[in-house]
């Protein structure tokens, strides 16, 4: 990521856009934006996808360009990067909260998980709900490619847990 | 670039969108709601590796090919995926036993790719990779679980065994376009193998021994279930071409 004092601004714009499968989330606290370059009125974005088949990328590609055209910018030139691959570990720490106030589970910190060991135990996962620690997996995947799905023995409620990544 | 890589991209393109198609035909006929999401999560995670190969196979191949032109007007001689991709789904430990051959597969294929010499496929093969592990951890508990599990399910497992070992010989036989693209599929051999070997024994399968196994899916010479898959993929932009939502 390349924001600075002098690009703070173009950084701000694009926390206007949300990602349509997450709407509390903009695509800066997802970490989906990698870097913005500009020449004059050009911008350049770079944006990653969070899994190869993610449905929302040309949603939020169109989206992008329409929130910079709208301040006055063009052309804007959106580049898809993939190396190196998106992480959980790229969201911000306001996304996580914003993510919990939502009613989903934010990541772990993918170090502390993410084992290849068959059978392994479900990582402990906190209810966005109650704050119980008592929950346990359903499935390991979920509406979308990035979540799967708990649910809380405290307070009985089914919740999403963004899985790391 | 030549010709011939672009068929390799090809080739890694297809084998993901074809498994991907046959994973989604489980789509609201899973055998439980959890694990009807799970295979068909897996089959868009596939189909999200296919559309970057596509979309790289169509820049290597220019003359306005896109990556839609390439998944949906090419013919079935055209494809060049292996032949157990399109075998078809037959019930849920047939279903699982195919997602875990080539998902070990594959899981051994992008991780020899991810030092080759050209930068964009590393990164496909980097990206892919993370979700391949899912999958691959998955079918291996879903095989064990299985084979390990009732008469029946054992009965099962044994028999998807029995129908799909013939296919997994393709995987190591290098087509030109492989050796020329400085893949050495027939290198990965061993760490399959022996990788089956693992999960088998703790499922008590028996690794079936001498088994004739089947090729040419790899040429273009596929099993009668292709173009079934083809039809039923293709049939939008067969009817209504150029069709767009
Ligand atoms: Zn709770």
């Amino acid at each position: 990521m390349n924001r600075t004092a002098e690009n703070n601004a173009l950084w701000s714009y694009l926390e206007e856009v949300v990602d349509p499968e997450i709407p509390v989330l903009s695509i800066v606290d997802m970490g989906i934006v990698r870097d913005i370059q500009q020449t004059g009125q050009a911008l350049t974005v770079t944006i990653t996808p969070t899994y190869t088949g993610c449905p929302a990328m040309d949603v939020i590609a169109a989206a992008i360009r329409m929130e910079l055209m709208a301040k006055g910018f063009s052309p804007v030139i959106i580049k898809n990067s993939i190396s190196p691959a998106w992480t959980t570990d790229w969201m911000t720490e306001h996304g996580k909260q914003k993510l919990k106030a939502y009613g989903i589970a934010p990541p772990n910190p993918k170090q502390q998980v993410c084992s290849d060991e068959l059978f392994a135990p479900h990582e402990a996962v906190q209810c966005p709900h109650c704050n119980s620690w008592h929950t346990s997996r359903i499935s390991e995947f979920g509406s979308t490619a990035c979540k799967a799905l708990y649910k809380c023995a405290a307070c009985k409620e089914p919740f999403d847990y963004f899985k790391c990544h | 670039m030549t010709q011939s890589y672009t068929n390799y991209i090809l080739h890694l393109a297809d084998n993901a969108l074809i498994l991907g198609q046959r994973n989604a035909e489980w789509c609201g006929h899973g055998p439980v709601l959890e694990q009807d999401i799970a295979i068909t999560n897996i089959s868009l995670d596939l189909i999200g590796q296919a559309r970057s190969l596509y979309q790289y196979a169509a820049e290597l191949k220019g003359n306005g090919a896109t990556e839609d032109s390439l998944a949906f007007l090419r013919t079935e001689r055209e494809f060049k995926n292996c032949l157990l991709a399109e075998q078809p789904n037959g019930d849920w430990a047939q279903t699982i036993l195919r997602q875990f051959f080539v998902s070990t597969f594959q899981f051994y294929l992008y991780q020899s790719l991810l030092t080759h010499s050209d930068s964009t496929l590393a990164a496909i093969a980097e990206k892919s990779l993370k979700e391949v592990r899912y999958h691959l951890r998955w079918g291996s508990e879903w095989v064990i679980r299985l084979g390990d599990g009732t008469e029946e399910s054992a009965r099962r497992m044994n028999k998807a065994v029995s129908e799909l070992w013939c296919y997994t010989g393709e995987f190591f036989v290098p087509a030109d376009y492989e050796t020329a693209a400085g893949s050495d599929p027939a290198g990965l051999k061993d760490a399959f193998y022996s990788k089956v070997r693992e999960v088998f024994t703790q499922a008590s399968l028996a690794v079936p021994e001498n088994v004739f196994m089947h090729t040419g899916g790899k040429n273009g010479m596929h099993t009668e279930h292709l173009g079934f898959i083809l039809s039923d993929l293709q049939y939008m932009q067969r009817a209504y071409p150029g069709c767009e939502w």
